[in-house]
């Protein structure tokens, strides 16, 4: 910094580790009632320190619990099935946003601010607002119980188009202008030195709409009928879903931890691209 | 040529395989998690073993509401299941669409299944039975409220462990005690305030819910829940808050645990809690028993009503499908099936038969108390007030009733200004079902 | 807008847009057609018998005592949220930007619940905060609290707001300390030469500098409180005690799902989705200023 402080780089430190306590603190308690059994989950106060549980209730999610009966699926396909969701989810979404994005700020043409404005107000419905009339569609379209019907509804959303388009605008002219006199066509323009340019905003993007596509719950559960479609969140609202008897908090909180793993991993990797890719593209 | 030969061996192939071909399918929806879905699964698959023809595939759709509009939307969309389960609330909602379902009483006629009415409990069909006695939905899991009780904290307070209080005034005096003895901090506390405070304390003090036998009579009813002995009851129970006699843990069964880690000594809850407890519990034993009542009021105990789910035969579907579903629905109602099922959930046992098969086999003698929600539900012939509640937009009502009790437990309202205001919104409700259905 | 140069080309840009627009169109305007078709009708759920109201259903929206009262709570629930995770966010990237060493090290353990759905942390902080056996209501009650957010509207209200703040700070945060740190360091040393403490410095160049990338996150903000904190309420509170923490887009699910009284619920979404277009539009014609300049 400018100039040296102590009390004020301590009171820093200070701050920020008092942050990352309250970050971490839900998961350290999540952590430590995954360790416990059901009937000490039961006594308040919850404990602070782990028991000797871990194992037995990993194995009981793992494989008995869900899976006792044949009817429901193995936590391993579930997290398959969440992890296909997010990855489809989330290419697709990028892969029909910039090329979008690109025709709307690199071409001129007729109806382009009519296409622009069509994409940009579908920028943040929830399709918990629109899920009866959505199911209909999905369902005259033939894509129940389908990983088509989990992703394609979803890919419908205006916020990657947006981003692109940013950071398109960013983009200085003059490459277009040296790619011309180079007799470079759009495409060819596009795939060589565009796309190369995006590349962190498509990983900004992609860390983004993962997240997003993992942590769907509704949607998943309302279009599919066909246990082998099941997501692992869904599979947690089964846990927590018990009408008249107690939950069981201590399988309930690992489950949340195994559903929490992927996603964080995602954001921790890519940290690095994401903050860049975010930054240039608001910029 | 070749072709032709192609299409008669795959002909022949197909003929072949005519013995073991594709089994008809069963769609039905639940909203059974944790055990309970095990259980139910179990049921599933005990029937698809039991015969070839039809595979019944249980398929899990989230909480019950999100069932219900699970399978609302696949009605519109044509995609409906052959059953689905829907909780007693939704009710008239299933009933007032009348294209959408399929009458149970028809459907085994049609199916020509056996089927005795007769033996399914008088509170229990009665409840999901049009006013001539004609069963539309199948009751498949239904619980109604009991007492119970901490007996360890009894114990510890000086009271007689084996002995519950029988009316209020008695709850009210063990509480004291219990409070006293510092052998909870709490007196007792409820689950689904509305279910146990409001609509079975009505049926149990035979005092009605709302007009022309609370809804079985028709659309054009209106609340009556704003009566002077709801009204003296729920101001009494805001009133023991302040020593800590009642206290409040929330919608639903957001307050089991404050039976389950002991902090109140006695509780009112479904019957199908109970198996939830013992497993909580472990080795503090607690007793199941009848709801207290009022003394002073005439004609109680009369009886419980239930809650819980039934299954919905949904309308569009061919002929063949609906005799697998009826073949079903018999399997289920089968004595042995029935009394497994009541056993291993803590739900009531829908059929007299399989209530006595369950004390043939001892399971009363091993469980004591687990036979209290029948004796209950059958302490004296239903009335007008006690049969059940048919309730358009009950969902809603429930959720108004929530709100205004919650007001009166905050101290915000008084019982006499939280009831009228409920029964007022709750009318408005009412209205525009009836408005919707017609 | 658009590029200075462009290219001009017959059918090329139809065909890039052609598959955005054919999911947007099948997804999202057909069935948000058919809601505000639904809006002008009194249905049963079924779709069996429907009839034709006009406006109604608004008027009913409108003139819903509730349906007020949520937009109230929508409202103290959206500034609370916004304000609190703006000024932590910008609280943790100042002290950030200030130690060098382990900077990165508390990025990465300030950032990760971003990653983590609403819903959850909706249910690991009512988990913390359960009247029976939450760790933290006990801790409360020992000192003489009495913590009860079943029956408090305010506390539920609180915990919602915590669980949301404490999933939102994260990605305030990234922005803030990004802004931060593309501020030339010579603006700073030159006021500390002046003379200006940490504070006025903070106060006088920095703030002003970063007020734009506010600006983006508070719209940002406002939007994610408006409709992805329905997973929260849904799992803390479900819109109780009484109605006090009902917000809006709750209030569309509720009417929808449980009381399945499709005109209203539809009549709300249309509602909605004028709001959310608005603020977009807001925020769009913002970042198109900025851009230019």
């Amino acid at each position: 910094m400018v100039e040296r402080r102590p009390i004020l780089t301590f009171f820093a430190h200070a701050t920020l580790i008092l942050g990352v306590v309250m970050v971490a603190l839900p998961v350290y308690v999540t952590l430590i009632a995954s360790t416990h059994d059901q009937a000490r989950m039961l006594q308040a106060p919850v404990p602070l320190l782990p028991g000797d549980h871990f194992l037995e209730n990993l194995v009981t999610v793992l494989i008995t619990g869900l899976g006792a009966s044949q009817a429901a699926p193995p936590v391993g396909m579930m997290l398959l099935n969440s992890l296909v969701m997010a990855v489809t989810i989330a290419t697709g979404k990028i892969a029909i946003s910039i090329l979008s994005a690109y025709a709307i700020v690199y071409f001129r043409f007729p109806l382009r601010m009519t296409f622009f404005w069509m994409i940009f107000i579908t920028l943040m419905l929830p399709v918990e607002v629109r899920i009866l009339p959505t199911f209909k569609v999905v369902a005259d379209l033939g894509m129940l119980n389908s990983y088509a019907g989990l992703t394609v509804p979803l890919i419908a959303s205006a916020t990657a188009t947006f981003l692109f388009r940013q950071f398109f605008l960013t983009v200085p002219d003059e490459l277009l202008e040296a790619a011309r006199i180079d007799g470079a066509g759009p495409m060819r323009f596009f795939v060589d030195i565009l796309l190369p340019l995006s590349r962190t905003s498509i990983a900004a993007l992609f860390v983004i709409q993962f997240i997003y596509g993992w942590n769907q719950y509704l949607w998943p559960l309302v279009i599919t009928t066909d246990e082998s479609f099941y997501t692992i969140v869904m599979g947690i609202a089964r846990m927590v879903n018990v009408v008249d008897a107690a939950a069981r908090w201590n399988q309930v909180m690992l489950a949340a931890l195994l559903a929490m793993v992927p996603p964080v991993i995602v954001v921790v990797v890519m940290q690095r691209q994401f903050v860049k890719g975010l930054v240039e593209t608001e910029k | 040529m070749s072709l032709r030969l192609t299409l008669l061996a795959a002909a022949a192939a197909m003929a072949l395989a005519a013995p073991a071909r594709a089994q008809t399918e069963i769609q039905w929806w639940h909203a059974m998690g944790g055990q309970l879905g095990e259980a139910l699964n179990a049921l599933a698959e005990g029937f698809n073993k039991s015969q070839t023809e039809f595979k019944v595939n249980a398929v899990y759709k989230g909480t019950y509401t999100e069932t219900m509009t699970g399978a609302i939307a696949a009605f519109r969309a044509r995609q409906q299941p052959h059953m689905v389960q829907v909780f007693e609330v939704g009710t008239a909602t299933m009933m007032a669409a009348k294209g959408a379902i399929k009458p149970v009483h028809e459907l085994m006629a049609e199916a020509k299944e056996p089927f005795n009415p007769k033996d399914y409990l008088g509170a229990v069909a009665g409840y999901y039975s049009t006013p001539d006695g004609k069963l539309l939905s199948f009751p498949f899991n239904s619980s109604t409220p009991v007492f119970y009780w901490n007996k360890s904290a009894f114990q510890k307070a000086g009271l007689d462990p084996e002995k519950p209080p029988r009316t209020w005034p008695e709850v009210a005096e063990a509480a004291k005690k219990v409070l006293a003895s510092g052998a909870a901090q709490c007196g007792f506390s409820t689950q689904w305030q509305t279910w146990i405070m409001i609509e079975n304390f009505g049926a149990w003090h035979n005092v009605p819910f709302a007009t022309k036998g609370n809804g079985f009579g028709g659309m054009d009813i209106e609340l009556r829940i704003a009566d002077p002995l709801r009204v003296k009851h729920i101001q009494q129970m805001a009133d023991w808050q302040k020593d800590k006699i009642f206290v409040y843990g929330g919608r639903e069964g957001r307050s089991n645990a404050k039976f389950t880690t002991g902090e109140c000594a006695m509780f009112l809850g479904s019957s199908g809690s109970a198996g939830g407890f013992e497993q909580a519990m472990k080795e503090v034993k607690f007793g199941i028993a009848m709801m207290p009542f009022w003394p002073d009021a005439a004609g109680a105990p009369q009886n419980s009503i239930i809650g819980g789910a039934t299954l919905w035969v949904m309308a569009g579907k061919p002929a063949a499908e609906y005799r697998g579903v009826a073949k079903f629905l018999t399997y289920l109602s089968s004595p042995a099936v029935q009394a497994k099922w009541h056993q291993e959930t803590g739900y009531v046992p829908i059929t007299y038969s399989s209530a006595e098969l369950s004390k043939q086999q001892g399971f009363y003698a091993k469980n004591p108390g687990r036979d209290v929600a029948v004796a209950q539900l059958t302490n004296k012939a239903p009335t007008e007030n006690s049969k059940g509640l048919r309730i358009g937009n009950f969902v809603q009502i429930r959720d108004v009733m929530d709100e205004e009790l919650e007001l009166v437990w905050s101290g915000k309202k008084t019982a006499q200004q939280a009831l009228d205001e409920a029964q007022k919104r709750g009318n408005e409700l009412l209205r525009n079902f009836e408005r919707a259905n017609k | 807008m658009i590029k200075r140069v462009a290219f001009d080309h017959a059918w090329l840009p139809y065909v890039l847009v052609a598959p955005q627009l054919a999911i947007t169109i099948a997804f999202f305007f057909w069935p948000a057609g058919q809601a505000l078709f639904q809006s002008v009708l009194i249905e049963d759920a079924f779709g069996l018998s429907s009839k034709f109201v006009w406006f109604e259903n608004f008027e009913r929206v409108f003139g819903d005592p509730n349906y007020l009262n949520a937009a109230g709570v929508t409202a103290v629930f959206a500034s609370c949220v916004t304000v609190a995770s703006l000024s932590i966010g910008l609280l943790f990237a100042v002290m950030a930007d200030r130690v060098v060493r382990a900077r990165h090290a508390y990025q990465t353990f300030l950032i990760w619940p971003y990653a983590v759905a609403p819903a959850v942390a909706g249910v690991l902080w009512g988990f913390l905060f359960n009247p029976t056996v939450g760790i933290i209501s006990w801790i409360l009650k020992q000192s003489g609290y009495n913590w009860n957010y079943l029956l408090d509207g305010d506390q539920a209200m609180f915990l919602i707001v915590l669980a949301s703040v404490w999933n939102r700070v994260p990605y305030n945060f990234l922005f803030f300390l990004a802004g931060l740190q593309s501020i030339p360091k010579s603006l700073i040393e030159a006021a500390a030469i002046d003379g200006a403490g940490p504070g006025r410095r903070f106060w006088t160049i920095v703030f002003p500098l970063l007020s734009p990338t506010a600006f983006f996150l508070m719209v940002v903000t406002i939007i994610y409180t408006f409709f992805e904190t329905f997973s929260v309420v849904h799992a803390v509170t479900g819109g109780g005690p009484g109605k006090a923490t009902e917000i809006l887009v709750f209030k569309v699910y509720s009417d929808s799902f449980r009381a399945l009284d499709l005109g209203g619920s539809a009549a709300q979404s249309v509602v909605l989705m004028a709001i959310v277009v608005s603020l977009t539009v807001v925020q769009f014609r913002y970042i198109e200023r900025r851009v230019h300049y």
